[in-house]
């Protein structure tokens, strides 16, 4: 079973993610929260998480500087990340492909796109 | 020669529409139906109570894109978002309508980054309380796109003017941030 951690400046789309996460009937662990990119960093240390899903636009370290930051630090360069974000170009797509993004999800967004998204690491 | 793009008011209209349209349907569950806009560019449309966002553009073009209604509305849109029950404005609902914001701003910048380049986007701040007007510091005039949902009335707005200098080529966006004033 797979530990999630969200990141997102926003509770409403934290709890949201849970929510469809919980009853997406896919073998989840725990699910951990974080406000930014730093927040984030924090709980990856603590923790083994073996999946993030990531916002782009936070404050402190934004989704793009997370992802950098991971692909390039050995205990993390593999570990699957999974943008949802309003940044909805394709330019902004390719970035974060480009920079080892394992998947893109656009908000809004509905349960069955998270869903079909986080189905191949399961 | 200036070779950023240009874009029409028809144009804003149609991304302010059509992306405000998607997050209500998506992320909401809720019928709502966009008004006719002023026929002129309007002064943002400054209700004096209730919930205010504002969400700063940056880049070639920069401005600022704002979301406008009562408390009653914000608590039925965030109860709608979050499968919870909310009567009063409180925090979780300021964040929701703050989140609502960003992915209708977001999804027009998107729209309009086909001809006016890339902009960056800043995170979102709610004002909320009586007996306020707000007042753009510098630009400008805005986009005014009212919808109705029942009997409430949100305002979805963006004001764009073209950048000069360091702040058409920074993405980094902070925004026209308005004079507040207490009436």
């Amino acid at each position: 079973m797979l530990d999630i951690l969200i990141v997102d400046d926003s509770a409403a789309i934290r709890k949201i993610l849970q929510r469809v996460l919980r009853q997406a009937e896919i073998p989840i662990g725990s699910i951990y929260e974080a406000g930014d990119g730093k927040e984030a960093l924090e709980t990856l240390q603590q923790r083994q998480i073996g999946l993030v899903l990531s916002d782009i636009n936070m404050p402190n370290m934004n989704g793009l500087e997370l992802l950098s930051h991971l692909k390039a630090n050995d205990p993390w360069k593999n570990l699957p990340v999974v943008m949802v974000s309003t940044e909805g170009s394709q330019a902004k797509v390719l970035e974060a492909v480009q920079l080892g993004a394992a998947g893109y999800v656009r908000k809004p967004f509905n349960a069955e796109q998270i869903k079909e998204k986080l189905a191949q690491f399961f | 020669m200036d070779n950023r793009g240009q874009i029409s008011r028809e144009e804003v209209i149609c991304a302010i529409k059509s992306s405000t349209e998607e997050v209500f349907s998506t992320m909401l569950g809720l019928e709502i139906q966009a008004g006719e806009p002023p026929v002129e560019t309007a002064p943002a449309a400054s209700p004096t109570s209730g919930l205010v966002t504002l969400i700063g553009l940056a880049g070639p073009w920069s401005g600022t894109g704002s979301v406008a209604c009562t408390g009653v509305f914000a608590c039925t849109m965030a109860s709608h978002l979050l499968a919870s029950s909310f009567e009063n404005v409180n925090e979780e609902v300021l964040d929701a309508i703050g989140e609502i914001t960003n992915m209708i701003i977001g999804n027009v910048k998107t729209a309009l980054e086909e001809k006016l380049g890339e902009m960056g986007l800043s995170t979102p701040t709610v004002i909320f309380g009586r007996n306020f007007q707000t007042r753009s510091a510098r630009i400008q005039e805005w986009t005014v796109v009212p919808f109705r949902c029942g009997e409430e009335t949100m305002y979805v707005q963006v004001c764009l003017a073209p950048a000069a200098g360091e702040t058409a080529r920074s993405l980094r966006p902070g925004f026209q941030i308005p004079q507040i004033f207490t009436i």
